[in-house]
């Protein structure tokens, strides 16, 4: 595993800010997953249908297909679940990191705030161009160049092992 | 020695390191309580609110064994827009249609006209006769009877036309007729149907006139066939919950209950297409016009009635028998207020100033004093505004339609009301917050549909384009026709029956008469007479 560069190391305000931004990050797809998995008419249908910009044709083939719907559900559902956990606890934090990217990037290129598109939900802020998701998307790049699991997280005993 | 003295700080450093790899783990258990408390307040919530106080209980399962037990022949007397729907419903469709609605599948996979019909069920029937008096129309009935494209079992045959529905009504094979001319002539063909032994499904409105409604009511009463009238919502699975929900009083009294038609296209005010090969010598105008009270020679004002017959009272009762009606049905289903004492409406012609003569705004009430009720329905055709319809009790208001959807089609939605008596603690307590609502009712939420038309959409906001029965999309129209076959082939009473039938005629002709007369109508249910 990468190290960790050795000033942030030894600068305890930068390491925790990497882990508290790590744990945040975690704790909302957590949440969003098992919100998702508690709910028996979640869907990720409604989402999709509002699509706009270059996936939206994709959006709507998913949409119209049973069984793709009921993978992207399930794919939602369980991914963001796995990748809160592993974000929180720091466990495989360094892979996780670039499969809630991919995640995020993906609900940013489905429904992009562009101008010129308009969506139907109502959104909860006010976005040109840059939205939380994008946003959320840098952070994990971010959490994923400077790994901290390995010296906070579960990762550090699995580290342990593999250098002992 | 040396041994000695390392063991303590070796012990230090797996005591940190512990420390460090588990150090968000307290997070993590902190994430899980919260958890437990919001689904544990979430479920505290849900117990104290309607979802809980409401048996859950899903509509009517289809019973599909009945169908196979008696081959029914069937004959379409108009075969119009609605009668092919109605065909359709039992399983017929042109090849014109199938092979459009399965291009549009194709197309749009969102469209899922084509697999709703495909997956309708073999309902064991043909349709053996057909009468339409324009040559068209007639022909495409029988295309549809034969094309090979439909649910279930081959057709066993081609139909047979007849010019005129009293051949069709003497062919001996036919079991069941359905009635889809326009209004003026649904009580001579009815009340000659049943006196021919023939079961009848007949479009609603149920008649023309007053007189002609008794006239069927007791035809059907006396002949004992098996009647069912036009009004698909019966089969609305949204409109039993709602039943369901009003009976247990969750709504408290129920003293106003408001019922809109808003519509603004010119397909929504009956300025139907002319079709092109309607001339003299394919539409049988003289048959058409014959029991209307006012009588044209064909030419081009002809052309027009023929095929936009709702525009005037000749032919039908403008909003009264076409949307009235379904809406006062829905609501007879809910709560079952039968005929009003008193109606009165007033409107008039002020957007559509085309010829008809028929108002194209205009507004009844209807009084139940015995109910301590009043029925309010007001109809415009030059605003799209949604309104939607909404019971109104002292201690909750349901909401159908209108802006009460949240992005699904026929549901609704019940909110309580910030005086209310019955939830008077919870509100207090702040369990149940008059702003959102406390029993959201939305079939299908996890299907999705591709409504597109204004009209479209306005069906389908009343619930009478589609339904679901276990979650799967169906047409209510199919389902209609299926209750009435399965009533004909075991003898019970098919759900709008010719009680609930003559409800909705007498009614909706009160505030016809009451428009015309420019004066409140009584109902004398003694003598059966409007005074």
């Amino acid at each position: 595993m990468k190290k960790l560069n050795s000033a942030i190391l030894e600068n305890r305000c930068q390491l925790y800010g990497l882990v508290t931004l790590r744990a945040l990050i975690g704790w909302h797809f957590l949440y969003e997953g098992i919100s998702k998995l508690i709910n028996p008419y979640w869907s990720s249908a409604a989402y999709l249908l509002d699509s706009k910009w270059v996936f939206s044709g994709l959006a709507k083939t998913i949409v119209s297909n049973p069984t793709l719907l009921g993978i992207s559900d399930y794919v939602n559902m369980w991914g963001l679940t796995l990748v809160g956990v592993s974000l929180l606890l720091g466990i495989f934090s360094r892979y996780t990191t670039l499969v809630g990217m991919g995640f995020v990037i993906l609900y940013y290129l489905f429904a992009p705030p562009l101008l010129g598109l308009e969506y139907g939900r109502p959104g909860e802020g006010s976005y040109l161009i840059v939205n939380k998701n994008l946003i959320e998307a840098c952070a994990l790049w971010v959490l994923h160049s400077f790994p901290t699991s390995h010296i906070i997280g579960l990762d550090r005993f699995f580290n342990q092992s593999a250098s002992n | 020695m040396s041994d000695k003295s390392n063991q303590p700080s070796e012990n230090n450093m797996d005591r940190r390191n512990l420390l460090k790899g588990l150090a968000t783990v307290p997070v993590f258990g902190l994430f899980l309580v919260n958890l437990w408390r919001k689904i544990r307040r979430d479920s505290l919530m849900k117990s104290n609110l309607l979802s809980d106080l409401v048996q859950e209980k899903s509509a009517p399962a289809v019973i599909s064994s009945l169908s196979d037990s008696r081959h029914l022949n069937i004959g379409i007397i108009g075969y119009g827009g609605r009668g092919s729907h109605l065909v359709r419903g039992a399983g017929f469709a042109t090849k014109g249609w199938t092979d459009t609605v399965s291009e549009n599948a194709r197309k749009n996979k969102l469209d899922k006209g084509f697999a709703t019909f495909m997956s309708q069920e073999d309902l064991n029937c043909s349709l053996v006769g057909v009468c339409d008096l324009f040559d068209v129309r007639a022909n495409q009935a029988i295309d549809a009877s034969k094309n090979e494209t439909r649910p279930g079992r081959k057709p066993q045959g081609s139909a047979n036309r007849y010019r005129h529905y009293k051949d069709l009504l003497a062919d001996d094979k036919i079991d069941a007729v359905i009635v889809a001319t326009p209004d003026h002539w649904h009580s001579r063909i009815t009340i000659d149907a049943a006196k021919a032994g023939k079961h009848v499904y007949c479009e609603k409105g149920l008649t023309r006139t007053f007189d002609e409604a008794v006239d069927v009511y007791d035809t059907v009463k006396e002949t004992g066939i098996t009647f069912q009238l036009g009004h698909q919502n019966r089969q609305v699975e949204a409109n039993e919950k709602a039943k369901q929900i009003i009976k247990q009083g969750l709504l408290g009294p129920i003293n106003l209950v408001e019922i809109a038609t808003n519509r603004n296209s010119p397909w929504g005010a009956w300025v139907w297409d002319i079709h092109p090969e309607g001339n003299a010598k394919t539409i049988d105008w003289d048959t058409f016009q014959e029991p209307s009270p006012n009588k044209i020679p064909f030419g081009e004002e002809a052309l027009e009635r023929f095929f936009r017959w709702r525009m005037w009272f000749d032919y039908g009762t403008g909003l009264s028998g076409d949307l009235l009606s379904h809406d006062f049905d829905a609501i007879n289903q809910m709560m079952d207020i039968g005929i009003p004492k008193y109606a009165s409406s007033t409107g008039g012609i002020y957007f559509y100033k085309d010829g008809r003569d028929v108002p194209d705004v205009w507004n009844a009430t209807f009084e139940y004093p015995e109910k301590d009720l009043t029925l309010l329905y007001s109809a415009t055709l030059s605003s799209n505004s949604p309104r939607g319809n909404k019971i109104m009790g002292h201690d909750a208001t349901m909401q159908m339609g209108g802006q009460s959807g949240g992005g699904s089609v026929h549901g609704f939605i019940v909110t309580a009301d910030s005086e209310s008596t019955q939830y008077k603690d919870r509100l207090e307590s702040g369990i149940i917050n008059p702003k959102y609502p406390i029993y959201t009712y939305s079939p299908g939420s996890k299907q999705i549909d591709g409504v597109t038309s204004a009209t479209s959409r306005y069906f389908a906001n009343k619930g009478l384009l589609y339904t679901y029965r276990e979650g799967k999309r169906v047409d209510p129209t199919h389902l209609h026709i299926k209750d009435w076959l399965d009533s004909i082939r075991n003898g019970s009473q098919p759900r709008c029956n010719i009680e609930v039938a003559f409800h909705e005629a007498v009614t909706c002709h009160m505030a016809t008469e009451s428009y015309f007369q420019g004066r409140r109508i009584e109902w004398d249910p003694v003598n059966r007479k409007l005074v």
